[in-house]
């Protein structure tokens, strides 16, 4: 099986679905023939040609905006927005459009089509190029959420998303495009949208993370294991629709919670977690939950490694939930 | 297409009436691009060994952003893109500013929030761009209202490049501005490319001149290798602006010789042959040529101004390589104008761990609560 790292991995979905259908197209700024900033549409253009890989104008809104037609018509556009930052001029094209035309002609139109965009911190890319703007997303109904943090689930996932009958909004987190090699299968396979990822088992306090987290709570639980508190270690994957049971079950298995995310706190994607939990199973906590994020300021550049979640301050509030 | 706008041709001959500027006007102008390309050349050494982050130069648009921005006046205001800061350097922004910003240390008025290439400079009316392609283009029509309404004799320049006049900013800013009649010069930046985006295949118009007729207003085509066309030209834009006749496009046509930034490898996207050509139209060669034939630069001269250039950028390197650190405060300020309560308490929750693990300065302690 051949070992590739994440943006590797997306890579070889991409080529993979566009071998399996004619009608997916993926378009986008500096997508063609340099391959994408960070290389994720290498080689498309060159083995596919320029009528399904191609640079598009310097447009957010024109690239999402077009793709919701070319979706509504026959055509599974996979368009990439260049990070995630510069998503918000097309931000009215997905929340008003995408997210809303099979609601809106009672399902008579739709809009299948994907969009790839790498988000948060660890590049020094100052306020624009670091976000983690999921939670703007995640209160959009009629659109899927989906951030992969490993080659295998980036490919998976990937694919699943191009097949899915709805919008997915697919975030790469860029601080893992190049973290580490793993095996991925090769040809199709997919990743069920709406199931969470047990990355490690453990009976005393679960962490709920995704996406750049996932490798940072793993450093951390093993810095905990190491005390002896063993944690579950969850990546939720799919943000929206989220596999909630699964949430639900892992949570009251050890009755503490903490939830890590690299975005800002306040109403941030763990103040949803934070509630389905309470809401539904209050009386199985034996603590608090615990949520570690970014502050609820701007992305800061020289100062990116405080802001950002790190295995210390995750470990501090495993401990705390631990111990309370 | 509206004609090219050229007083210099490349061969250094003079094809038109020039600007009138004295002898040491031309000459500071000369200077001006030199240090604009000294300073990148400088950028690039630092970005290859690992002490900034990023750099995006300017290297063969000097004449353009010195040619235009030299025809403003202190009042004005320059609305900026990705490489107008040598623009800035001449209007007022100190180096050591420039060089902090480069470092994003804590000499960086900007507390190092942004990332490199975000210069700004208040004193000299230079807001930073924010990293959105486009963005400042309205701004720039708003505070040129804003200007208009107080009877100020200001202009606003507002710069963006080929890529961004496709931007919603571009669309918005341009229409508001002609509808408004406000004081502004919109100065696109043609240097051929957005990234690996060609500047034909960004729009199918003939000429981005062409764009203006469609919001009303006037256009002018400049060579922007050619430093007193680029300076005449927009002389006689903010003139118009400032006599209260609205705004107009002013297109310099040039050309990026190096990748978009230092992450950019530009051989996957052009053909080197392309980037050949332009460089037989270097525009501080051709000012250089210009200068020398008119006795008013001296042969070998060049070299002895690069040397002084040189050593001015490398004090300063020198002086901000050893900066403080940043404090960590600046994790939580200029989020508002007071730092609300749960800010303070993020933070205290997080200096407790960092000082716990000797990672705080005197100063970065928690905020009273
Ligand atoms: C809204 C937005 N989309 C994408 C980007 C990524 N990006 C940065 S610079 C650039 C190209 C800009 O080209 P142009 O406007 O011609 O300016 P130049 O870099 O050539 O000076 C792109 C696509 C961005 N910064 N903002
Ligand atoms: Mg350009």
């Amino acid at each position: 099986m051949p070992t590739l790292t994440l943006i590797q991995a997306v890579n070889d979905g991409l080529k993979v679905a566009m071998r399996q259908d004619e009608s997916v197209l993926v378009f986008g700024e500096d997508v063609g023939p340099k391959g994408g900033v960070f290389l994720a549409t290498e080689g498309l253009t060159a083995e596919f040609g320029k009528e399904r890989c191609f640079d598009t104008p310097l447009s957010e809104d024109g690239i999402v905006g077009t793709a919701i037609g070319m979706a509504a018509n026959g055509l599974r556009p996979v368009c990439e927005i260049q990070f995630q930052d510069f998503i918000f001029p097309a931000f009215d094209q997905i929340v008003s459009e995408a997210a809303k035309l099979r609601y809106r002609s009672g399902g008579q139109y739709t809009a299948p089509m994907v969009i790839r965009t790498p988000y948060g911190g660890g590049i020094r890319g100052g306020l624009y190029h670091s976000q983690s703007g999921e939670a703007y997303f995640t209160h959009t109904a009629g659109l899927k959420v989906v951030i992969p943090s490993t080659p295998y689930d980036a490919k998976g996932l990937l694919l699943a998303s191009i097949a899915d009958p709805d919008p997915v909004l697919f975030m790469e987190p860029k601080a893992l495009y190049r973290h580490l090699k793993a095996d991925v299968p090769e040809g199709h396979y997919t990743v069920d949208l709406s199931t969470l990822r047990q990355v490690r088992e453990g009976d005393d306090v679960t962490v709920f993370c995704y996406g750049s987290m996932v490798p940072v709570v793993e450093k951390a639980a093993n810095k905990a294991a190491e005390q002896g508190i063993h944690c579950q270690v969850v990546d939720l994957r799919t943000l929206l629709p989220l596999d909630e049971q699964g949430v639900l079950e892992a949570a009251r298995k050890t009755g503490r919670v903490v939830v890590v995310h690299e975005a800002p706190r306040f109403c941030g994607y763990g103040a949803e977690i934070s509630a389905i939990i309470a809401e539904n199973i209050i009386e199985y906590m034996e603590a608090p939950i615990r949520r570690v994020t970014g502050f609820d300021t701007p992305f800061p550049n020289t100062l990116e490694h405080h802001y950002l979640p790190d295995e210390r301050r995750v470990l501090d509030a495993i401990e705390e939930v631990a111990k309370y | 297409m509206p004609q090219l706008i050229q007083l210099i041709d490349p061969q250094g001959q003079v094809l038109g009436e020039l600007p009138d500027l004295s002898a040491d006007r031309l000459k500071e102008l000369f200077v001006h691009m030199l240090r604009v390309r000294v300073t990148d050349g400088r950028m690039l050494t630092l970005q290859r060994a690992g002490r900034i982050g990023f750099v995006g130069t300017s290297t063969g648009m000097e004449a353009s952003q010195i040619g235009s921005a030299a025809a403003l006046q202190p009042q004005d205001w320059l609305w900026s893109g990705l490489r107008e800061g040598g623009a800035a350097v001449m209007r007022g922004l100190p180096l050591s500013e420039y060089v902090a910003q480069m470092y994003c240390n804590a000499n960086d008025t900007a507390k190092g929030r942004q990332m490199c290439n975000h210069f700004q400079h208040k004193g000299s009316h230079y807001p930073s761009w924010s990293s959105v392609i486009g963005t400042q283009i309205p701004h720039g029509v708003g505070a040129a209202l804003a200007s208009q309404r107080r009877g100020e004799d200001a202009v606003h320049a507002i710069y963006f490049g080929d890529g961004a006049t496709s931007s919603n900013g571009f669309h918005s800013g341009m229409n508001f501005a002609a509808v408004w009649k406000v004081p502004a010069v919109f100065v696109c930046v043609n240097n051929g490319w957005a990234i690996s985006v060609s500047a034909k295949q960004q729009t199918a118009a003939e000429s981005y001149a062409h764009k203006a007729s469609a919001y009303g207003m006037p256009a002018a085509r400049v060579d922007g290798n050619d430093l007193l066309a680029c300076y005449a030209t927009m002389q006689a834009a903010v003139a118009r602006a400032r006599s209260g006749e609205g705004p107009s496009l002013v297109v310099l046509e040039t050309y990026r010789m190096m990748g978009h930034s230092s992450s950019d490898d530009p051989s996957k996207y052009r053909d080197e042959a392309e980037v050949e050509h332009w460089r037989t139209r270097d525009p501080i060669a051709r000012f250089e040529q210009y200068l020398l034939a008119n006795q008013i630069l001296e042969d070998g001269e060049r070299a002895t101004i690069e040397a002084t250039l040189t050593a001015e950028i490398d004090r300063v390197i020198h002086e901000q390589e050893s900066a403080d650190p940043m404090a960590l405060k600046t994790l939580v300020e200029d989020v508002y104008a007071d730092v609300p309560n749960h800010l303070k308490r993020q933070y205290n929750d997080f200096i407790e761990v960092a000082e716990r693990h000797g990672d705080a300065q005197p100063g970065d302690g928690a905020f009273p609560l």
